[in-house]
């Protein structure tokens, strides 16, 4: 095994776009030792590679041809012949699909159809054979059916070891999941069980139809840069998907398709966790994951009582409140409404930021809302400059205004 | 009770500046921190500690410079750490992450706690905690907001959902991954940042920890990159200033040109 990054020595003219470049900050430009001459350039790029990845970002923005990455990586994958087809995990939760399922399968139909293969959709459950028409209308041509009591309750464990079995036995090549609690949360096991590749948190899919490759697009740095990752020596590619980025697939009543159930010796399947009880949330009126509008507060707001306002504006649009790490620690609202590094990643249609001031901690957490409005007396804080609309003033005196307009819009309709 | 820590040093994402000219990542001067999430991680442990009695191990992959991070956990009262690290881990991604972390505890020794941050600032995958699970063949619970009660057999935990939390109970040893509402971590004493100073720091490399080096770093990882881009920055768009009463309106107009309203 013999990975090497190296700088070519002779042609490195010491200009710093790769150090500039260098997600890992694993290259410096240093003052070229004596020994190392070259005509009239004085400086030389050194990778640090114990900081390097690989990742060849240096070598694709590199004018000279200067740096030379070789990968060493023995492809003792698997058989990538043996397995075809498209999954989605149907994740489901007290015996409802979650809406990420509905937009996985329209991205997952047109994924298949580029692959000229089929859609198919896992459902596990207890007694939830009842929603494998639905899924059916949504796009899938088949449903593998995992019913059993066991299932009632997300837990890990026979989870994991239900999915893996099903993935062993049908050889799916692409199986997109919700990035959600529990799609994160045993994607990753399953993985480690059939030893393959996982893609976290994508944002955007695409296909290399000579290689049958996925092209899996996902933030790093909480947004500051896009990586596009590949499972190219594996099968299955495995992802999960941020909810909201795709559109979800149309209603088309009474289609046809195949239901399996999938046979399975439930003694095979070990559980070490025992589910107690759910207790739920009753601040959160509208989960803001999956709202269309999040009307979300800040220090700025300066009072638990301002929250009121929020709501009620929140209330009349059908969205859902947020908040800033800053209003949390304040003790103004439940960390379950914090967006940001430490709390929630949103992308509604409409981000309503008030008295927010738009830290990257924040901002990481919903820079990708279709559209940002901001309502702040600083006009030249960040989320003020990047957003759509940015209301300046006071919004104590802003949003009863903007209810009172809303109001009176949606009564003339 | 053995409770092992697992954590990892990232970018400070505050100092994590875009150049505007340029629209890249600057990462002149970017500082090393703990990973947000592994402080509260760091924290629960020092709790369970101090609540039933044991031993804080802090354990990460990296550079030799991650050190530094595992300095600052024992200045915040871990008792021992470790510090993996070989170039033949260079390039992980996260199932060879999990694959080189969980022979380093295996390694480590004996433990009935696992506990590692929700997910890292700069990877933001949260995958690598239940990945270490899965290759130690022990049960995990992620999103833990609360630990209920706990002794040498059992846990009871709060594990955070998207519409509420989920009571779960485990055995021990088992794997959490914790959410910032689960504490509020402290900061190191001056005494503790003595004992850190002198604190020696264990090294493991790949034959220490018995590692098939053809699953670790690039080589043990079904992922690749196959390119990294800056997103377009987000232009700044229409501003409305003036009387509160004329901003609205002018807003609502907007939302319901566009059908929002």
């Amino acid at each position: 095994m013999a990975n090497s990054m190296k700088v070519l020595n002779d042609k490195c003219v010491g200009c710093g776009i790769c150090a500039s470049t260098c997600p890992f900050g694993a290259i410096s430009v240093v003052e070229r030792p004596e020994h190392i001459e070259h005509t009239k350039k004085f400086k030389l790029a050194v990778i640090d590679l114990n900081k390097c990845t690989y990742c060849g970002t240096c070598t694709q923005t590199c004018k000279f041809n200067a740096i030379e990455l070789k990968k060493d990586v023995p492809q003792f994958g698997v058989d990538k012949s043996l397995y075809n087809g498209v999954w989605v995990y149907a994740e489901q939760r007290h015996g409802e699909i979650a809406s990420v399922v509905y937009e996985l399968l329209n991205e997952g139909k047109r994924l298949a159809n580029k692959l000229g293969t089929s859609l198919a959709a896992v459902l596990i459950g207890d007694n939830i054979k009842s929603k494998a028409q639905d899924l059916i209308n949504r796009g899938a041509d088949k449903i593998y059916v995992c019913d059993d009591p066991v299932f009632i309750e997300f837990q890990d464990d026979p989870y994991t070891a239900i999915l893996t079995q099903l993935i062993e036995k049908e050889k799916p090549e692409i199986i997109l999941m919700g990035a959600t609690n529990i799609g994160r949360s045993f994607a990753s096991g399953v993985v480690a069980r059939i030893h393959t590749g996982l893609t976290a948190d994508c944002i955007s899919l695409e296909i290399d139809t000579e290689t049958r490759n996925l092209q899996q697009t996902r933030p790093a740095f909480g947004g500051n840069i896009m990586a596009t990752i590949l499972t190219p020596g594996h099968r299955p590619q495995i992802a999960t998907v941020r909810h909201k980025v795709f559109k979800e697939a149309k209603v088309e009543k009474k289609r046809k398709g195949e239901i399996i159930d999938f046979k399975f010796d439930s003694q095979t399947l070990i559980n070490r966790t025992k589910f107690l009880g759910f207790i739920k949330d009753t601040s959160v009126a509208v989960n803001i994951g999956d709202a269309d509008i999040i009307v979300a507060g800040g220090r700025g707001v300066g009072k638990a009582e301002g929250f009121k306002l929020l709501e009620e504006l929140a209330d009349i649009l059908g969205g859902a409140v947020g908040a800033s790490r800053a209003a949390v620690d304040s003790k103004w609202i439940p960390y379950s409404h914090q967006i940001g590094q430490t709390g929630k990643t949103v992308s509604p249609k409409v981000y309503i930021a008030c008295g927010i001031s738009g830290q990257i901690q924040h901002t990481v957490g919903m820079s990708s809302s279709d559209i940002i409005i901001a309502i702040n007396k600083d006009a030249s804080c960040s989320m003020m400059q990047t957003a759509t609309y940015a209301l300046e003033g006071d919004m104590y005196k802003i949003l009863p205004n903007i209810i009172r307009e809303i109001k009176s819009v949606s009564r003339s309709d | 009770m053995n409770i092992i820590v697992c954590i990892k040093q990232v970018p400070n994402t505050i100092s994590v500046q875009i150049d505007s000219g340029t629209g890249r990542l600057k990462r002149d001067g970017v500082e090393s921190i703990i990973n947000p999430f592994d402080e509260y991680a760091i924290e629960e442990g020092l709790r369970i500690k101090e609540r039933v009695c044991g031993k804080v191990t802090v354990v990460t992959m990296g550079p030799p410079q991650a050190e530094t991070a595992l300095r600052e956990a024992i200045a915040k009262g871990a008792d021992e750490a470790v510090l993996v690290s070989d170039r033949a881990f260079g390039g992980a991604d996260t199932l060879a992450t999990s694959y080189t972390l969980s022979l380093a505890i295996k390694a480590i020794g004996s433990y009935d706690i696992i506990i590692c941050g929700k997910q890292a600032s700069d990877g933001d995958t949260a995958q690598v905690g239940p990945g270490i699970a899965e290759m130690l063949n022990i049960p995990h619970v992620a999103y833990v907001k609360k630990i209920e009660s706990i002794d040498n057999k059992s846990i009871k935990v709060e594990r955070m959902m998207e519409d509420g939390y989920d009571l779960i109970e485990s055995q021990v040893p088992v794997l959490l991954t914790v959410v910032k509402e689960i504490n509020n971590p402290r900061i190191a004493s001056l005494k503790g940042k003595m004992i850190a100073k002198k604190a020696v720091i264990k090294i493991l490399d790949a034959v220490a920890i018995g590692a098939d080096i053809k699953k670790t770093g690039l080589n043990g990882s079904p992922t690749q990159v196959m390119k990294i881009f800056t997103p377009p920055q987000r232009a700044g768009g229409e501003k409305f200033t003036g009387e509160a009463r004329d901003v609205a309106a002018a807003l609502v107009k907007r939302l319901s040109d566009i059908g929002i309203v």
